[in-house]
């Protein structure tokens, strides 16, 4: 039955992806469908959107994209009230992922957030920076898939502790899970903690993990252009790291191209230019991460 | 696809707030979502549907306000708004990494009985 008008018509409940389109026309006209992503499809005579004192004297009736429809609200009175809320759908994680930020200062450990859509050389990379820093830093990874572990399994050969989340049919890491994930790394004598999010270059971009650092890769292969077909993950980045920088001549990268456009989509970021199979530019990337890490020891009175 | 998770993220918001107020019913949820943020606005709305099934919020409107990206050029002392959500600033053409506002992704109100 509906709740709306109690007009009790059955066989209304979603079933399947058609199910947006309320079969069951009444006077409220659900948003969606529409063109425009915000705003009232609803017209003259509808009273939601502003708090108002009077009393309705329903039946009324309007007219909304020509269904007319008679609402009867005499039980209720119609008033409605206004509840401010104002606070972000987001809320739990961004306080867990504050959690994690004041765990992993107090253990004096840098820690960076790996995205990147599938497939451009987020493990292999990590892979091969946890050995080129192990004489500088001792690192920990833990990291998302939807299955398997065989990505833990490849990590494993760094020499790293690796702890595999897997998380089913969620296509990002949130803060809870990270919590729970570094409770099973023996984190003494660590000092870098590399989280490698679930291969994804949108969802993972609105949830904070309680990273010091947002590490954003692209690899050669996927077309210059990516950082401006994905503005918001490229946004959020603190660095973005070029991969697989010996393909380049075979996929016809345009240097140039690319950079200019990881400057546009990320002003802030740093750039570095990397392959992990010929240790191009990983040198460089070492030594960042040891500053980074030197820089926020002396800075936070948390640190080692 | 992660609109599932943040629209039932904001109905989880929504009806605790409402419950808290007494509510017998939700009549509209009022979310602000921000150009940066990365979510759909079309399938939260898909989402919403499915979700609020069976809850005080059934049949509620869900209303998006869309949150324009906006940016802080510190070479001309100015906050100006993006409409392509990059940040080059439209006065001196240098791109800004301080994003102002664009990444809300929130509960503003909910109109309740």
């Amino acid at each position: 039955m509906c709740t709306e008008c109690g007009c009790g018509l059955p066989g209304e409940k979603p079933a399947g992806i058609d199910a947006g389109h309320h079969e069951h026309v009444h006077g409220h006209e659900h948003s969606h469908g529409h063109e425009h992503g915000h705003g009232h499809p609803h017209g003259p005579g509808d009273h939601h959107g502003h708090p108002h004192d009077h009393p309705h004297t329903h039946p009324h009736s309007h007219v909304d994209g020509g269904a007319e429809h008679h609402h009867e609200h005499e039980a209720d009175g119609g008033d409605h009230r206004t509840v401010e809320v104002r606070q972000a759908i987001l809320d739990q994680n961004d306080r867990l992922a504050e959690r994690n930020r004041g765990f992993f200062r107090a253990r004096g450990l840098l820690v960076l957030n790996f995205l990147s859509s599938p497939g451009s050389g987020k493990t292999t990379f990590i892979r091969e920076a946890v050995r080129a820093l192990q004489p500088q830093l001792k690192a920990g990874v833990i990291v998302g898939d939807l299955a398997t572990d065989n990505d833990a399994r490849r990590l494993r050969e760094s020499g790293a502790p690796v702890v595999q989340v897997t998380t089913g049919t969620v296509c990002h890491l949130e803060a809870e899970m990270v919590g729970r994930a570094v409770g099973q790394i023996d984190l003494n004598g660590l000092n870098l903690l590399i989280i490698e999010n679930v291969g994804n270059l949108v969802c993972p971009a609105s949830y904070d993990l309680g990273e010091d650092l947002r590490v954003v890769l692209l690899s050669v292969t996927e077309g210059e252009d990516k950082p401006l077909k994905y503005p918001p993950m490229f946004q959020s980045a603190d660095v973005v790291i070029i991969s697989k920088t010996d393909l380049s001549q075979a996929c016809g990268y345009d240097r140039e191209t690319a950079l200019a456009n990881i400057r546009r989509a990320a002003p802030k970021a740093r750039i570095f230019e990397t392959s992990a199979k010929t240790g191009q530019g990983m040198d460089d990337w070492c030594r960042f991460v040891a500053e980074q890490h030197r820089a926020r020891s002396a800075r936070d009175p948390l640190g080692p | 696809m992660h609109e599932l998770s943040i629209m039932q993220g904001a109905l989880n918001v929504a009806l605790e707030q409402a419950r808290k107020a007494g509510a017998i019913r939700v009549h509209e949820i009022r979310l602000r979502i921000g150009a940066l943020s990365g979510v759909v606005p079309d399938a939260l709305e898909f989402a919403f549907e499915a979700l609020a099934a069976g809850t005080l919020a059934e049949h509620a409107r869900l209303t998006i306000e869309h949150v324009p990206a906006r940016f802080w050029c510190a070479k001309c002392s100015r906050e100006f708004q993006s409409d392509d959500m990059f940040s080059e600033c439209p006065g001196c053409h240098t791109p800004s990494g301080e994003l102002r506002a664009g990444r809300e992704m929130e509960v503003a109100s909910l109109e309740i009985d």
